[in-house]
């Protein structure tokens, strides 16, 4: 069915899929935005966005007006409207390093999907066969790597605006992210250092995670987050701290920094910069879905192998990879609807609260917690 | 193909090494030596080391330019980068060109370059395994030289910025 596709060019069926990648993050991002307004409206008892609609499916009896209530014509009107709004551009900013700032934003948080695995499907000897853009062996590091290259944009866009604002935002973006990325770091390592068991070749592959939490028995199929709670603990916060989220968003923060580093930037600029936080979220969310929360197995101790057998699906590649992405997209939305939760709860933290957190609270829990996990582990795989 | 993109990344890097050097501006230098460490790990991903590619990326176009960017923007720097060259840095800089251009022509005309194992080249740089067990047996006291004078290093900078007047413990 698919063969003519296999027949490209290596070069073609690269881009292919990575363009296939992007087609989905880029609407999903800004679906996220959308989906932000709404939950941050349910969760205040107010109805949220619910006009836009498009005149001929307003026709359609009862789903017409179920979905204008939902608010799903805004991320469309949205997005027309940034697109065709007229591009400030003010008279005082460094032009070169005010336009390159959006766009530094988005290139690191497409280029991370590319190792990030989405999925697998049994081949005909039963092993499993992940879907990702680049299986390599360096999976988290590369994430973490490229990921870290988004901070320019933040300090560009900051520096470039000439202002006073959007550069104390900046400031406060590059010292944040940079003392979180270590305990971020350092609460992965635990799980690695389990994966890596003696006799087998080192690697920090992302799909290996998930391999290791599918295996048989009750240690083998719990999840990491039942394993290495603490470990999650700090994942999860780093990932908040770094993804520039409530309540750490010193970079925006609306009430004392106006709008932080976009304080000058209007139309379709300023939404890249959403895009982007939106999709480091959804890259930052799979990646804890495949560490902890068990990548595309549907269950705890319930692999995907089991669940297909189960269903009696294993002979059909094709139809366990679509379950195995649903499953993971779910996961991932979950976590997304986590952050905004987490957004419209908590209070915003002061920057100092933020720089005792990160370096006086969550530094030294995750070494210890690395020391406890280093120690138990050589003594359990001696 | 491969030596095409050899020699394309290796007149990047280059081409951003002098930009470096050259810029007034000096966020338009900490950009130039971020594009040019970008280039340094593509020549490593040409070598298959791509564990070392992705440490460059992490550690040092990650944060430590940033780091650097952060200081140029916190201090002001216009009227330093509009002073001409002086005396003793002339002759200094005319001296290392000397001692470099030595040592580049001692290297290529003596010493003996042999084609290094590509299989064994590529297990260093791709085998995680590999390298930390090179880093723990082979190379450890070069790796725990180094841990040391980073120590010394942050033990200076808490001496030098901790105001010592307040605090009656340490006295």
């Amino acid at each position: 069915m698919f063969d003519f596709f296999f027949q490209l060019h290596p070069v073609i069926q690269g881009l292919a899929k990575g363009l296939a990648v992007i087609m989905v993050i880029f609407p999903l991002a800004g679906a996220c935005s959308l989906a932000e307004r709404k939950v941050s409206a349910w969760m205040q008892g107010r109805p949220g966005p619910n006009r836009a609609i498009v005149p001929w499916i307003a026709w359609i009896p009862f789903l017409g007006v179920f979905l204008q209530k939902l608010g799903v014509f805004h991320l469309m009107s949205d997005g027309g409207k940034l697109l065709f709004k007229e591009e400030p551009v003010p008279g005082h900013v460094n032009k070169f390093y005010f336009i390159l700032a959006p766009a530094l934003a988005i290139m690191p948080a497409f280029t991370t999907v590319a190792v990030v695995p989405f999925g697998a499907y049994f081949d005909a000897a039963g092993a499993a066969i992940p879907l990702v853009l680049a299986n390599v062996d360096i999976g988290l590091l590369a994430v973490f790597a490229v990921s870290s290259l988004g901070i320019y944009s933040l300090i560009l866009a900051g520096w470039a605006s000439n202002s006073k604002y959007p550069f104390l935002g900046s400031i406060r973006a590059s010292a944040q992210l940079i003392s979180y990325e270590l305990a971020m770091t350092m609460s992965v390592i635990p799980v690695f250092l389990w994966i890596n068991a003696p006799g087998q070749p080192g690697t920090m592959s992302l799909a290996k995670a998930v391999e290791f939490q599918s295996l048989p028995g009750f240690w083998g199929g719990s999840w990491f987050i039942v394993l290495m709670p603490i470990s999650a603990l700090i994942f999860l916060i780093s990932l908040f701290a770094e993804t520039n989220r409530h309540p750490f968003d010193m970079a925006e923060s609306e009430s004392d920094l106006v709008g932080g580093f976009h304080t000058e930037y209007g139309a379709f600029k300023w939404s890249l910069f959403f895009v982007a936080e939106y999709s480091h979220m959804i890259i930052g969310s799979g990646v804890f879905v495949l560490l902890f929360l068990g990548g595309w197995n549907p269950l705890p101790w319930v692999p995907l192998s089991t669940a297909a057998q189960l269903l009696g699906i294993t002979g059909l590649p094709l139809v366990v990879g679509v379950l195995s992405i649903v499953i993971f997209l779910a996961k991932v939305v979950a976590m997304i609807f986590f952050f905004m939760w987490v957004r419209w709860t908590v209070p915003r933290f002061r920057y100092d609260q933020i720089m005792k957190l990160g370096w006086q609270k969550l530094l030294p829990l995750s070494i210890a917690n690395l020391l406890f996990y280093a120690i138990a582990i050589a003594v359990i795989q001696k | 193909m491969a030596q095409i993109l050899f020699y394309a990344f290796a007149l990047f890097t280059l081409a951003c090494a002098v930009g470096v050097v050259v810029n007034k501006n000096a966020v338009n230098a900490a950009m130039c030596l971020l594009l040019a460490l970008v280039g340094v790990a593509g020549l490593f991903v040409q070598l298959d080391a791509y564990l070392l590619a992705f440490l460059l990326l992490l550690v040092y176009a990650g944060a430590v330019v940033a780091l650097f960017l952060f200081i140029v923007m916190l201090l002001d720097t216009k009227d330093t980068a509009s002073r001409g060259f002086r005396k003793v840095s002339t002759f200094a800089s005319v001296f290392a060109l000397g001692l470099l251009a030595t040592g580049v022509s001692a290297f290529a005309l003596r010493g003996r370059l042999t084609t290094p194992n590509p299989n064994l080249a590529a297990a260093v740089g791709t085998d995680l395994k590999h390298y930390a067990y090179q880093l723990f047996t082979t190379y450890l006291l070069p790796v725990q030289v180094i841990g040391f004078l980073l120590l010394i290093a942050m033990l200076g900078v808490i001496v030098l910025s901790k105001r010592w007047e307040g605090l009656d413990d340490i006295k």
